[in-house]
């Protein structure tokens, strides 16, 4: 039914609320991407058959709740049981009709689906009292795990679409601009522009019409923050971007999104409709004669295609290329016309800043970088997911307190921050806090969130030469620099890597990363050098180390390096033996073995297996 | 699009006026300051895909900022200062042309402009691909302009390529050569024998002058034109020479001026027409 009025979304949050108030208890499964596939959609059906069959929805006043994804989906598929706030990870069909007997019916926990900290190895029981969660402070993300993304009702009862009541009928598009100025709200796509700048030079351009975009055309590999807010909670998304239209003036919007996000393209195309329907979306928004609407635009994957200027001209139907951006797109943009492009998370940021206020978001956060900033953390860390933090937060927070450390309390070596155009800083900078500009004063940036951790067992050079491939591989090739450039870097890493490294490559890279960051289009191109600029800035050593030494220490780079068993450490246990592909590796049970060195390929097997750390790289 | 409003802007210490809208490539050329150039053709839109034109760019009131910029794309503005030449210009140049080379190490073209700034061997990994393609567009762009978009570049980064579709003689081509007369490098080829025009895997039939005889354009191009711009196929039909000697002809008799010498038309003259070349 059509919402006409800001009386009738009150009356619609109330009726929603009481609706969802009724429930003593709720069963929350995520479906997010990671538990899809998991299995979690069969506990799901489990829950619904075993609730169905014993009447249970009406004997316990219970309700089943498929969620947007929670963050920690290595421990996938999670169910949280509200309002206790019990939460089971791992979740299997055979595990439901224990949950509903025990759990459910006589309120005991299961202890065998209950998170064990990393760390402390206790049970924990609480969802917030696992210190993956404890940490965090979710905005962006605050609807995400707790309601049904299908379900537009769900949205409206946590106060959703109250922002752009209050934007519409409350304040002017300049009293808007003025409040995202004041929030100190900056893109999260990775650039940091300031985005009440961005609407203000878009709403005061001449030309009409206007558009405003989403970008969700995310790409950095290991990065997951947008789809699972499109997933999760797309109706933040089209309310933010429903305020930044009423801002700056637009009656039109894509959101540009990738094709290989199908739930993600599922979930905001039904949210879309939904809005719609109930005339949150489209003409005559709440009965106040603003309109403005929503198309989705799907890309085909580029990576480039999720800069500005190749976004537009992609969802202008021709090649994802971008352009020389001396007139910005808030003034010429999609179809040559003023438009605003922001990023998934700064719109989901966007109502939440209207309804509670730029002096709120201001608050936490950094001085210059305020709010709140999600992650992707991912890598050598014991608790991989998606986190949401407040700007400022020290990296050694994140990856210790947080991540709960590195896998099997191996040492710590380097985090790679901002995408494959960003940097990897070492320990030395673990202190250093997560904002927009420390990042880049460091070498790396921010991003759009991507955060990659690793141990000493992973080669800096390797990881340089890893970034740059995929860059070169995604380079749309328009322009030389970028295009040769970034290919000839990643010709001599490839070199370093191989063994066949040269005294002066290191020069070599500087002065043609220096070129390539002068010359090239766009910012693909000009931060395309990050990845080794910083490697070579902060662990130099390795580089020197494989040229003139022709050693890779980490024991990546197979031709620099030999596996030795250490003789004192070795226990004679077999599993290195077992573990080798080529059987290379001989010993009697409980006698030191030794690796035939000509056979070995280097693979590794043999040293991920050993429970006394015995294989050495030499 | 330019206007009305004088721009000033200063380039190597010298003073300039131009219209807004104008870019510095523009001031440039019409003041005859060399910049080098290779995507870029006056006719069409500037895209800054070689890099070559870069020029430092400051202004007073940018508080010491400067930075580079391709002269191609950048709109003058007031008060502008350009330095089209300095050891950093001279150093992203030479990069890029040592770039070039390593890609078409064989490209004539790059040879000699890689020569001008010092480089004549590639200090990069040659191309194990033998190309002369510098990958500039140009070609794509003239064949969008001229309404046909037969070809496209196809994939991205170092395995971008001009294509055809699917491999096959473009079904949209009309033979007009526009493609091969602006590329830079000369790469892309076609020939002309008899009556018949090769390219892109087609073999064009040529319409022939119906004064001289001599062969004028594709069949299919000359449809196409007269298509685009309303003219009388038969007027197309005459090659641009005799087409000349028509008009003097008519002047001629228009006015009663004696012919200065005999003979039927200019080509007969042993002048080649433009056509033909």
């Amino acid at each position: 039914m059509r919402i006409k009025s800001v009386k009738s979304l009150a009356s619609a949050a109330k009726t929603a609320c009481a609706e969802r108030a009724k429930n003593k208890m709720e069963v929350l499964v995520c479906a997010g991407t990671g538990c899809l596939a998991n299995g979690s959609l069969d506990v799901v059906k489990s829950f619904d058959r075993a609730i169905k069959s014993r009447n249970l929805d009406t004997k316990l006043k219970l309700g089943l709740k498929t969620t947007g994804c929670h963050g920690f989906c290595e421990n996938g598929p999670l169910v949280v049981i509200q309002p206790k706030g019990i939460f089971y990870k791992g979740v299997k069909p055979k595990d439901v009709k224990d949950i509903v007997d025990k759990t459910l019916i006589n309120g005991e926990v299961i202890e065998r689906l209950l998170y064990r900290d990393a760390n402390t190895k206790e049970r924990v029981e609480q969802y917030t009292a696992i210190p993956f969660y404890a940490r965090q402070l979710r905005i962006a993300l605050r609807n995400i795990g707790k309601i049904d993304p299908g379900n537009i009702d769900d949205y409206i009862a946590a106060d959703g679409y109250a922002g752009l009541a209050k934007a519409l009928t409350e304040m002017t598009p300049e009293e808007v601009i003025e409040a995202v100025t004041k929030s100190g709200l900056r893109g999260r796509g990775g650039g940091g522009f300031p985005t009440g700048r961005k609407w203000k030079t878009c709403r005061n351009a001449a030309a009409e019409p206007k558009y405003v975009l989403c970008n969700a055309d995310e790409g950095d590999p290991g990065a997951f923050m947008d789809r699972s807010i499109c997933e999760g909670d797309p109706h933040a998304v089209l309310e933010g971007m429903v305020i930044g239209a009423w801002a700056v003036g637009a009656a039109e919007g894509y959101i540009y999104i990738r094709e290989e996000y199908p739930l993600a393209v599922k979930h905001l195309q039904r949210a879309i409709e939904q809005a719609r329907e109930r005339g949150l979306l489209g003409d005559d928004i709440l009965g106040t004669g603003f309109s403005y609407d929503i198309k989705i635009a799907r890309g085909g994957g580029a990576f480039i295609c999720g800069e500005s200027s190749a976004l537009m001209k992609s969802v202008a139907g021709e090649i994802g290329e971008p352009r020389a951006k001396y007139v910005h797109s808030v003034i010429r943009g999609l179809h040559d016309r003023p438009t605003v492009l922001n990023n998934v998370e700064t719109w989901s940021d966007v109502p939440w800043i209207i309804t509670e206020g730029a002096e709120k978001f201001a608050a936490l956060g950094t001085k210059k970088s305020t709010g709140t900033k999600v992650f992707s953390l991912v890598g050598k860390v014991k608790n991989t997911g998606l986190i949401e933090v407040p700007m400022g937060i020290t990296l050694r927070e994140i990856i210790f307190d947080i991540g709960g450390g590195i896998i099997r309390d191996r040492p710590f070596k380097a985090v790679q921050t901002g995408g494959p155009s960003g940097g990897c800083l070492p320990e030395s900078k673990l202190d250093l806090p997560v904002d927009f500009d420390t990042l880049t004063d460091a070498g790396s940036m921010m991003g759009s969130g991507g955060m990659i951790v690793m141990d000493d067992r992973t080669c800096m050079v390797d990881t340089a030469r890893y970034f740059l491939k995929f860059l070169v591989d995604e380079s749309c090739g328009k322009c030389v620099p970028c295009r040769e450039g970034v290919h000839q870097l990643h010709q001599i890493l490839e070199a370093i890597c191989r063994g066949d490294g040269k005294p002066g490559d290191v020069e070599k890279i500087e002065s043609l990363s220096d070129v390539i960051v002068a010359a090239s289009l766009c910012a693909l191109g000009k931060s395309a050098p990050n990845p080794v600029l910083s490697t070579i800035r902060h662990f130099r050593r390795e580089y020197d180390a494989h040229i003139n030494n022709r050693k890779c220490s980490a024991g990546v780079c197979r031709n620099l390096f030999t596996f030795e068993i250490s003789e004192e450490k070795c226990t004679g246990c077999g599993l290195c033996a077992k573990a080798c592909p080529v059987d290379c590796i001989v010993g009697e049970l409980k006698k030191v073995h030794r690796i035939d060195g000509k056979e070995c390929t280097r693979c590794g097997a043999c040293r991920n297996v050993c429970p006394v750390d015995a294989v050495e790289v030499v | 699009m330019t206007t009305d409003k004088t721009i000033n802007l200063e380039i190597n210490g010298r003073f300039f006026q131009g219209r807004e809208g104008m870019t510095i490539l523009d001031v440039a050329r019409r003041e005859g300051i060399p910049i080098t150039t290779l995507c870029h053709h006056d006719a069409l839109e500037p895209v800054g895909s070689c890099r070559l034109c870069m020029v430092e760019i400051t202004h007073p009131d940018w508080g010491g900022w400067k930075g580079l910029v391709t002269a191609c794309l950048y709109p003058i503005e007031e008060g502008l200062k350009v330095t089209t030449d300095n050891e950093e210009i001279r150093r992203v140049k030479r990069t890029i042309l040592d770039l070039l080379l390593a890609r078409c190490p064989e490209s004539e073209v790059i040879q000699k402009l890689a020569a001008e700034y010092g480089v004549t061997t590639t200090s990069y990994i040659k191309n194990e691909v033998e190309t002369t393609c510098i990958l500039c567009g140009l070609c794509v762009r003239v064949c969008e302009a001229k309404g046909c978009r037969a070809i496209s570049a196809a994939g991205r980064g170092i395995g971008k390529a001009i294509a055809i579709p699917f491999k096959q003689p473009p079904p949209d081509c009309i033979g007009c050569a526009s493609c091969a007369h602006i590329c830079p490098t000369g790469t892309i080829k076609y020939q002309d024998t008899g009556n018949v025009r090769k390219i892109w895997g087609h073999s064009f039939e040529m319409a022939k002058c119906t004064i001289c005889g001599r062969p004028v354009m594709p069949e299919k191009q000359l449809a196409f034109e007269a298509d685009k711009s309303g003219l009388d196929p038969d007027y197309l039909r005459i090659c641009p020479v005799c087409s000349q000697q028509k008009t003097v002809e008519t002047i001629r008799s228009s006015f009663g001026i004696s012919p200065v010498e005999s003979g039927d038309s200019v080509c007969d003259a042993g002048v080649t027409p433009v056509a033909h070349r």
